[in-house]
């Protein structure tokens, strides 16, 4: 389910490894510490910097970007990560080119979209928090760790309907994900760049997030939460570090608050 | 190491530890926090909200690109967006979410879809 994620991230770890002529170990160190960060999602596209800053003096920023936009289409013409990658990794061949090194300008770039993907994660982390409130410390670093868009929405509906333990269920659900996310990422790296164009592995990520989204809106308040969500991250999927994203999640939460009331008052003219 | 590879693993490092902060926030904060009776109901919509968010854009491509990066007009857009290939299979794959509440059962089905569509 993850193949595709994973995929990207570790064809182009993997593959700048075997372009660069790395030693096993070194790529395997690599590799370890990106499968540590994997369970992250969203941070293995730093990864794209090691393919970027692994290219030899001679090649220049045109060859740079097709490179990576080549590895990207075949291996996963993701909306999400092409797209997120895009402009950093431009940002940093052009700066490469220019002195020779990595700029910490475009390092910080790429960092901060990163991070700004990830807001999601402060809403994912409020709205799950209060049925952590019983659990030790040490087990809510763990469960912090594992938080996953699919952990979190798997949970918070279970937690919604029923009285099931919250630290059982949610680590039930999230190692597991995490288990599969690091071999997925395994396998990303063997047979990533191999996977033929004509299978859409991108289009499973949105599916597994539809699948998720669908049982999520029951009323008038998390049908307009979606609707505005949904809208304004798309017309917004143009502005910088992806401030779409967390732009259509923030609003789309207001917009399910001011449609609350008006969702009674429409049950209770209906109801009569 | 290199200094381009000493800036690659701090890009790493700065990024893994900027996530799991985020991820942490209010799993930590929380009961330190007096959370407020409007935002504990906000909470309510963050699935829908975010998962939307997600979603939406990642469907509404035309040839790989976010529509809002095509150029095209609104009419153009919906036109274009109705006859393609990934709003129809998503589409599918929504009906079947809603009958089912079946993840793997979703992706079967919208991804078997876009790949039929593709062959005709």
């Amino acid at each position: 389910m993850f193949i595709g994620h994973a995929a990207l991230a570790f064809a182009l770890v993997g593959g700048v490894a075997i372009a660069r002529g790395w030693t096993t170990e070194r790529t395997l160190a690599i590799a370890v510490v990106a499968g540590a960060f994997a369970a992250l999602p969203d941070v293995d596209m730093v990864y794209a910097l090691v393919g970027v800053a692994s290219i030899g003096a001679g090649g220049d920023a045109l060859a740079l970007a097709g490179a990576f936009w080549s590895t990207g289409n075949v291996v996963h013409r993701a909306i999400t990560h092409s797209l997120v990658l895009a402009p950093p990794v431009a940002a940093l061949a052009a700066l490469r080119l220019r002195n020779g090194t990595v700029g910490i300008r475009a390092v910080s770039a790429l960092v901060a979209t990163v991070l700004v993907v990830n807001l999601r994660m402060v809403m994912y982390s409020a709205s799950i928090a209060p049925h952590f409130r019983e659990i030790a410390a040490r087990w809510k670093a763990l469960m912090a760790y594992l938080l996953t868009d699919q952990a979190y929405a798997l949970s918070v509906t279970r937690f919604r309907e029923t009285d099931v333990s919250r630290r059982g269920y949610y680590l039930g659900v999230a190692a597991p994900l995490w288990v599969v996310w690091q071999l997925c990422t395994l396998v990303g790296i063997v047979v990533g760049a191999r996977v033929p164009a004509w299978l859409p592995l991108d289009f499973a990520l949105p599916l597994v997030f539809l699948a998720l989204l669908v049982p999520a809106i029951e009323d008038a308040g998390t049908a307009a939460a979606g609707l505005v969500g949904g809208t304004l991250a798309t017309l917004g999927s143009g502005l910088p570090y992806e401030l779409g994203l967390p732009l259509g999640a923030v609003c789309g939460v207001l917009a399910g608050l001011v449609a609350e009331p008006v969702g009674r008052v429409l049950r209770e003219v209906v109801g009569r | 190491m290199t200094a381009a590879d000493s800036v690659v693993w701090l890009a790493v490092l700065l990024g893994g530890l900027g996530t799991f902060a985020i991820r942490g926030s209010f799993v930590f904060l929380y009961e330190r926090l007096d959370v407020p009776e409007l935002a504990e109901r906000a909470l309510r919509y963050v699935p829908a909200a975010v998962l939307a968010a997600l979603v939406v854009p990642a469907v509404l491509t035309l040839g790989g690109t976010p529509v809002a990066e095509t150029g095209l007009g609104p009419a153009e857009a919906a036109r274009a967006l109705l006859g393609s290939d990934r709003v129809l299979a998503a589409a599918l794959a929504a009906v079947v979410a809603y009958y089912t509440e079946d993840v793997l059962a979703t992706i079967v089905v919208g991804m078997g879809a876009l790949l039929a569509l593709g062959a005709l």
